[in-house]
């Protein structure tokens, strides 16, 4: 890729622990930037709402997951038991739900669980291959021991030596240019 | 069992991670058995040693579907013989898998974090060995797709008021919650090694399975709260697994089955054993791989605990067995019990009786729990007594039920050796390939286990 086709994503500044992290993500939103992303090895409590972002949609699709695998699995049996295939044996009810619950108990655990990762992953967009933080090269050790604090280009506020400044000035390590690849 | 110690004043808590690890420590000590360690002479002859055991299973698979299952020692009465011992045991061994990393998870245990990974890929592993026995045990497995709800033109239906249908949604469910927990576990350490990878190959790899994970702030917010969930869902999950498998038993009315205390005491049993096999596993990796620091002398303790416990309650189970017998005043139950005690298969429930109650009360010594080569000879010897218990159960019982002209008796023939052995084999061998292929400790919950330890916080986030 030729320099001449490359834009500027963002400016990214890495830190050594997660506190000087968190406490300078508060400080760059209080500045006014909306478009900031963190990157940790590990979960850092305080970091997600200090980005901004306090809501998942994941417990309510898990939920829904979980709704829905429990009407199929007590549905299936229901329909084969007592409409499709029934089975009059010494003229016991056809819908004999009590040995019902097992299946649908099952297929309401594994309907929230398909539900849980998938929603994960998709609120994620993942699998993505490429993302352009992955163009600065020290972000490798984002997966070891380094922490990092990106401020993106499409935030209206941004501009690239001021924000690179505000980096530098809360004791980021390294401050580097994101480039996007087009 | 809390995660402080009871502590005199003025003692130390004994740290769940030996002092002195950064980030970085962590994960290159971790990350470098996969990465970087040449394969050693002693994994590639175990590796070899295990192959071979598999190719024993194929081969005893491949002579099942040639012939049908007059190979085995199975007759009328006993039709169930090894195959369902077999399929108990593995299935049970399993459950400690999930306990460790979904109920523990919950209670903010700390010392799940250095063993949660291989315990879950012993689930995985115990689950697919397990799987492997009821279908080989229909002697068709090509038909086994007959057990599953599909439209088919013979317009027929499973039954699903039978228990035997309950275990195929509840094994199958849990292998594929399992394998799901286990996957988003292991992501950010997938990307970790993406990362770190040392060659083309490596990096395609761990790539292509980390899909593209970049630990963002948003990532891990979705990521725990997943996690969280699955945690939560896997829990009641593990306790309906065995209580289902225990349904087949205790749904029939043959003497010695026909029990309530059947769904408990499996589930504690399932535990039990499970935490058997995971020191099995644990104690020789520590050793091979120099992961004392991070597997310490304290988890091993703790574990041990466990197994006492769960022993205990196994014991009460055998108690009630005996108790509800007499108490119950069934001549059938009565007969059952004391043709444990003094039927043909007496000496398998005394050796039951030696191995599952008396062996573990040495672990309420100190210094027996803190004996490794001690605690590794009782796992096994706790593992061989839960393949009797499941042995004495479905043979005893088969070959004295209710008249004595359908009273049988049952002998494994070296086909049923054979598919056994070969399944501690094919587990094994996984186990093998496993700890050289991913990382078998959790690395980002290490660096979060580092956090938490440097700054003398007591819980789990």
């Amino acid at each position: 890729m030729s320099e001449k086709r490359s834009q500027l994503f963002g400016v990214m500044g890495e830190f050594s622990t997660p506190e000087d992290l968190v406490a300078a993500t508060k400080k760059v939103r209080e500045t006014g930037y909306k478009h900031v992303e963190a990157y940790t090895p590990f979960p850092v409590e305080g970091l997600s709402e200090a980005v901004g972002f306090k809501w998942t949609a994941v417990p309510l699709l898990t939920l829904i997951g979980g709704i829905g695998g429990g009407l199929t699995g007590f549905g299936l049996q229901y329909w084969v038991a007592a409409i499709t295939y029934p089975m009059n044996i010494g003229g016991r009810p056809l819908n004999s739900w009590p040995a019902f619950i097992p299946v649908t108990f099952e297929l309401t655990v594994l309907g929230a669980s398909i539900f849980a990762v998938v929603s994960m992953l998709a609120l994620n967009k993942l699998p993505q291959p490429y993302h352009p933080v992955f163009n600065v090269d020290r972000f490798a050790q984002a997966s070891t021991d380094k922490f990092f604090l990106c401020i993106e280009a499409r935030d209206p506020k941004f501009n690239l030596t001021e924000a690179s400044k505000l980096l530098q000035s809360l004791r980021a390590e390294h401050v580097n240019e994101v480039k996007d690849e087009e | 069992m809390s995660a402080t110690q009871n502590l005199r004043p003025g003692q130390e808590a004994e740290p769940w991670l030996e002092p002195g690890h950064t980030y970085a420590s962590v994960t290159d000590k971790i990350s470098s058995v996969v990465l970087t360690r040449p394969l050693g002479i002693g994994w590639l002859a175990g590796f070899a040693l295990t192959f071979s055991i598999v190719m024993v299973l194929f081969l005893a698979v491949a002579y099942l579907v040639v012939k049908g299952v007059g190979i085995w020692g199975i007759n009328i009465p006993i039709g169930w013989g090894f195959a369902i011992v077999n399929f108990v045991w593995w299935i049970g061994i399993g459950h400690a898998g999930t306990l460790i990393s979904a109920i523990l998870y919950l209670l903010n245990q700390k010392w799940r974090t250095s063993i949660n990974r291989f315990a879950e890929a012993m689930t995985l592993f115990a689950v697919a060995c397990a799987g492997l026995f009821p279908l080989i045990h229909t002697g068709r497995p090509w038909m086994a797709y007959y057990m599953f709800p599909y439209p088919s033109t013979m317009g027929i239906w499973p039954q699903f008021r039978s228990p035997l249908i309950w275990d195929v949604f509840a094994v199958s469910t849990y292998g594929t919650v399992s394998l799901m927990f286990w996957f988003v576990g292991l992501l950010p350490d997938l990307a970790t090694l993406r990362d770190r990878a040392k060659t083309k190959w490596q990096q395609m790899i761990f790539g292509a399975l980390s899909m593209g994970w970049r630990g963002s702030a948003r990532h891990w917010h979705r990521y725990q709260s997943a996690y969280l969930l699955l945690a939560g869902l896997a829990t009641p999950l593990v306790l309906s697994v065995h209580t289902v498998v225990s349904f087949d038993f205790a749904v029939g009315i043959v003497p010695g089955w026909h029990t309530t205390i059947f769904p408990p005491y499996f589930v504690a049993g399932a535990i039990y054993s499970g935490f058997a096999m995971v020191l099995t596993l644990a104690i020789p990796m520590r050793a091979a791989y120099n992961m004392q620091d991070f597997i310490t002398m304290r988890h091993l303790e703790q574990m041990a605990k466990v197994m006492l416990a769960t022993g205990l309650i196994v014991a009460y189970g055998y108690f009630v067995e005996f108790f509800m017998a007499f108490y119950s005043g069934n001549k059938f139950d009565v007969f059952l019990a004391n043709q444990r005690l003094h039927g043909p298969y007496a000496p398998f429930y005394y050796a039951l009786i030696l191995c599952n109650i008396l062996t573990p009360q040495l672990l309420w010594f100190k210094k027996v729990r803190r004996n490794i080569p001690l605690l590794f000879v009782i796992s096994l010897i706790i593992n061989t007594g839960m393949w009797l218990e499941r042995f004495v159960i479905v043979v005893i019982s088969l070959t004295r039920d209710f008249m004595p002209s359908a009273w049988g008796r049952y002998s494994a023939t070296v086909w049923d050796y054979a598919t056994f052995v070969g399944t501690l084999g094919l587990f094994t061998m996984l186990i093998f390939l496993f700890v050289r292929g991913l990382p078998a400790i959790a690395i980002s919950e290490m660096r979060e286990l580092v956090h938490q330890e440097s700054h003398g916080d007591g819980g789990h986030e």
